[in-house]
């Protein structure tokens, strides 16, 4: 039977309940403009979901040249036909009027219109400039997670062979970036073990820091539907804020921020003290068990509950639910990734599923998750502070390699020290020694921390900026050359979601003006700057989308990220496909790890990991004493106090975070009417208790200042655990009179004027989730309430509140699949 | 027992003086914000250091709980020494950085061996408390050591080929 679901009101849509180990029932979601129906759809174009990381296979509809809307794909083994309300109604912000269609170029205090030949000359005569005056160090790249596949690979081959800097990072170091080195410490190298088909099979699923509901509402759908079946798993949920997954777990554990890994110790502690572990994987597989057993040996439930906040009662209660699960499903996001001693807590869950042996079968595995639609990309690609193939810079015969693959000399690429990261690459554009940032498809104006620092380096005058995106953001304001890019539907590519599930995107409609794909931006400078392989060829020798990725597949050969078994005819029309796919796992491979630890021997592995404390790196010589049969590595860590602690003056502590609606600084969300009516403006939690102490109610309007600087907007007391403030960072200024930046008009709107410079010391991502603030009322309320969802983690605790509804707009039709399928189990 | 006892007090000393480069560090780069805060961290290690040796002294005769003796090497005199250099030489920041960074490995590496005497003395008289304080400490002054080479093989590059 057909429905149709108001999909801003009810985001999850109709429940299609399941047992475990049964195939998740498909249910075709399509949302279409006004006036189509589909027999006037013209043409339906595959693509995936570009604003998450879960990879939601769709089909564009094409309808008078124009995108007229998107159907979720039923055969695709991620979403069996689902879409969340991003996938539904993002697509409209592609014909949004602002688009970028022309370059624009600097001239004085202001941009200007111009053409690709006026913007490109500018960008490689400054290039050429620079690699004679200063050399390669002083030009960095920094893209992004929503690029495509082929794009990155062209911008790594450019930038480390072919200017030979080894600064190209993505903003993927925000949110992705330990997820990576938590895998890289743990099992040697990247690449998500589990699977999403693990939901299908887990009895207990964990979240840690990790609100699945809103950042990959997909799955969500499917752990509801689960929680509706038979025999349905308990939920463990770790967060401060009351989301649906802490409303729907068996436990919820809301621990000061800033102790995850004092809870995860305490875990370790209870799950060894009761004998959970399973002695014969950890002596198969791995390699450190008894300095981890000494480690937590003294962290006992007590001794954290001081520390973290919370019962002992409950976190014994955890330990018990993790300890006595079948099949353990654990997945991991934000709350840890950008959380004090991020990549420490992050390998304590990979611990937990190590010594109890959880890993490599249906139901039993990790999910480090990634928050952008083409993290894993950027991170397999190279343009995420890591060699291409995810090879090891400390590995001579990794780089000689990478250099017959480029045809370019070892020398050529930078490898004297690990690739610059993102927060260092801004260090030395604030020094001066970096003085052109080219930046793609992010916008640090808004996104990094501490921005009144950010924009003080992007507008310094000997940093030549050049931006290259669909709108006119707060970055590209600053910038001395703007780019106009095409966007998602506009041009073709793949992209691999969080589970390693390949998707392939096919152009639909042609992009606006003048824009171009970033692909062929790339392959312009490329040409452009004439960059030669070592025998004076082109180094770059691709030209199209297909071609980069049949280029791509050759760098990814024996790699763990092999994609040699892939072609764009092999994914056209079915489903995504998980690497590694080649010839001894020709249809892909749903599963890591499921035959042992397979890629961290000392000949093969990514990394040889770094102190988990200091970040300093570990040797060659050190990791093959240390893991000389390339096992998976046990690593422990002491529990530090967070750098930054409330004080008298800076009461609580501030976390930042997303909601459902939108995506990083709402770029696009922003612009599409469902969407941005959901949540039109940056608001404030609290708890209820706090604002019961402080007279505070549902609409005032506060002030969050720490000692960078300050914002304001409406407050929603929430379930929120007492002590702690959230703010949403996805608001900036360009849709207010500002621009850029506050100013008289404009008082503080983004969540990062207040937030901390300061990273992990190993995966080098940004703290957002552990700074001191204060509140300070500015004015009572007016009746407005916080302009809030309320079906979120930001759901109010009076009943005064409207419900957030999208109206007749926002409605989406859901339809049972083709064919139900009768089979009882799959694996 | 001489030997131990001068072994504990040169210990003693040495953590402290590493405390005070540390610290040095950690202040004067406040702008470089992972030494900024991973010095802080990890002279946390040299406190506890401290505090280690302060109670085994007792038992080898020896006090070592007092404060800060007035040394050329304390923490203040460090601070004033270094700012002083930065005022008179005027060397570029990333280049001061290098130097800073240099002074605490030269300082771990000068506990490290002394940490390694102890443990060497301890297991010639048989003396597992004295054992047990060296392993104790001993490697997190290799990871000070190790922290420091790291930051130093990472920075280099760009701030010497950019000067």
């Amino acid at each position: 039977m057909q429905s149709s679901a108001d999909r801003i009101a009810e985001p999850w849509g109709a429940r299609t309940p399941y047992g475990r180990h049964q195939r998740w029932p498909t249910r075709v979601d399509t949302h279409l403009a006004e006036g189509i129906g589909p027999d006037t759809v013209e043409h339906w174009v595959q693509t995936a979901s570009l604003l998450h990381s879960d990879g939601d296979a769709m089909d564009i509809a094409v309808a008078d040249g124009r995108i007229a809307g998107v159907r979720g794909r039923a055969g695709d083994r991620v979403n069996r036909g689902r879409l969340g309300p991003k996938d539904l109604f993002g697509w409209q912000a592609n014909a949004s009027p602002d688009r970028l269609n022309r370059p624009l170029v600097r001239d004085g205090d202001r941009l200007v219109e111009s053409d690709w030949d006026t913007a490109m000359n500018r960008v490689t005569s400054r290039s050429r400039d620079l690699l004679v005056e200063r050399g390669p160090g002083s030009i960095g790249f920094y893209t992004t997670g929503q690029l495509f596949l082929e794009e990155y690979y062209t911008l790594t081959v450019l930038a480390r062979a072919g200017i030979g800097t080894n600064h190209l990072d993505g903003n993927t170091r925000l949110c992705t970036a330990t997820a990576a080195e938590a895998l890289k410490e743990t099992f040697g190298c990247d690449g998500q073990p589990g699977s999403f088909d693990d939901i299908d099979h887990a009895d207990v699923i964990a979240l840690f820091g990790h609100n699945i509901a809103e950042t990959q509402p997909v799955q969500w759908m499917r752990i509801l539907d689960r929680l509706d079946g038979t025999d349905p798993p308990r939920l463990l949920c770790v967060d401060p804020r009351p989301t649906p997954v802490a409303r729907a777990a068996a436990v919820h554990l809301a621990p000061r921020p800033g102790t995850n890994l004092a809870l995860l110790n305490a875990l370790l502690h209870e799950t060894i003290r009761h004998d959970r572990t399973d002695p014969d994987y950890i002596r198969a597989h791995t390699v450190g068990y008894d300095e981890l057993a000494t480690r937590v040996q003294d962290c006992t439930p007590r001794w954290a509950a001081d520390i973290c906040d919370i019962p002992a009662a409950r976190i014994s209660e955890a330990a018990e639910l993790l300890g006595t699960a079948d099949r353990l499903l654990s997945t991991v996001l934000q709350g840890v990734y950008q959380s004090h001693q991020a990549t420490a807590a992050a390998v304590q869950i990979n611990n937990l599923h190590l010594i109890r042996g959880m890993l490599g079968k249906p139901g039993a595995g990790i999910l480090q998750m990634n928050g952008q639609p083409t993290a894993q990309n950027t991170r397999e690609c190279g343009a995420n502070g890591d060699l291409p193939g995810f090879r090891n810079w400390q590995n001579d015969r990794h780089v000689a390699d990478l250099a017959a693959v480029w045809n370019v000399e070892p020398t050529t690429i930078p490898h004297y020290a690990p690739p610059t990261h993102a927060m260092q690459m801004f260090r030395y554009a604030e020094q001066g020694s970096i003085r052109m940032l080219w930046i793609s498809g992010t916008n640090p104006a808004v996104s990094l921390p501490e921005l009144a620092r950010v924009r003080s380096i992007l507008t310094q005058r000997r940093l030549f900026v050049v931006v290259q995106d669909l709108f006119l953001t707060e970055t590209a304001q600053l910038a001395d050359v703007v780019l106009p890019a095409a966007t998602w539907g506009e041009k073709t590519g793949t992209f691999t979601n969080a589970d390693r599930t390949v998707h392939l995107s096919d152009r639909a409609v042609p992009p606006p003006g003048d824009a171009r794909s970033d692909l062929d931006i790339f392959l312009d400078y490329a040409a452009r700057m004439d960059f030669r392989d070592k025998d004076d060829g082109p180094l770059i020798t691709w030209h199209d989308p297909e071609s980069a990725f049949e280029a791509w597949k050759r760098c990814s050969a024996g790699r763990p990220c092999d994609y040699t078994g892939l072609s764009y005819a092999k994914l056209r029309g079915g489903s995504g496909i998980q690497w590694p796919v080649n010839d001894r796992a020709p249809e892909g491979t749903p599963r890591l790890y499921t035959d042992g630890i397979s890629w961290a021997h000392p000949e093969v592995c990514e990394s040889y990991g770094k102190d988990l404390e200091t970040g300093a790196t570990v040797s060659p010589v050190e990791y093959r004493s240390l893991n000389p049969d390339g096992k998976a590595v046990l690593k422990a860590a002491a529990y530090l106090t967070p750098h930054e602690t409330p004080s008298q003056e800076y009461p609580f502590q501030l976390t930042t975070g997303r909601t459902l609606y939108h995506f990083h600084t709402r770029t696009k969300t922003g612009r599409v009417p469902q969407l941005n009516r959901a949540a039109p403006d940056v608001w404030v939690e609290i708890s209820t208790q706090d604002a019961e102490r402080l007279d505070l109610a549902e609409g005032d309007l506060v002030e969050v200042r720490t000692p960078r600087g300050a914002l304001q907007g409406r407050l929603r007391p929430t379930g929120l655990r007492p002590g702690v403030l959230f703010v949403p960072f996805h608001y900036g200024y360009w849709d207010t009179p500002a621009g850029s930046a506050p100013d008289a008009t404009t008082p503080g709107r983004a969540a990062n004027e207040t937030t901390i410079t300061d990273w992990d010391p190993a995966s080098k991502q940004p703290l957002f989730k552990t700074a001191a603030a204060a509140l300070t009322r500015l004015a009572r309320g007016d009746g407005t309430p916080a302009p809030a969802p309320t079906t979120t983690a930001s759901a109010p605790t009076t009943a005064t509140v409207a419900a957030t509804t999208g109206g007749p707009a926002a409605h989406a039709t859901q339809d049972p699949g083709p064919t139900p399928d009768s089979r009882k189990d799959h694996r | 027992m001489n030997g131990i006892k001068i072994a504990l007090r040169t210990l003693h000393h040495g953590e402290r003086h590493l405390i005070g480069d540390l610290t040095t560090l950690a202040e004067r780069h406040r702008t470089e914000h992972e030494v900024h805060h991973v010095a802080t961290d990890v002279a946390a290690w040299s406190e506890e250091h401290l505090r280690r040796l302060a109670d085994t002294a007792p038992h080898y005769d020896l006090d070592l709980s007092g404060p800060p003796e007035d040394s050329p090497d304390g923490i203040l005199a460090t601070l004033r020494k270094k700012a002083s250099e930065a005022v008179g030489r005027r060397p570029e920041p990333g280049l001061l950085l290098l130097h800073d960074l240099r002074d605490v490995h030269l300082a771990a590496a000068h506990n490290s061996l002394h940490w390694e005497m102890l443990a060497q003395a301890a297991q010639a008289a048989k003396d597992p408390r004295l054992l047990a304080l060296a392993s104790a400490c001993h490697p997190q002054t290799l990871r000070q050591m190790r922290w420091t080479n790291t930051m130093i093989k990472n920075l280099s590059p760009q701030i010497l080929t950019s000067l």
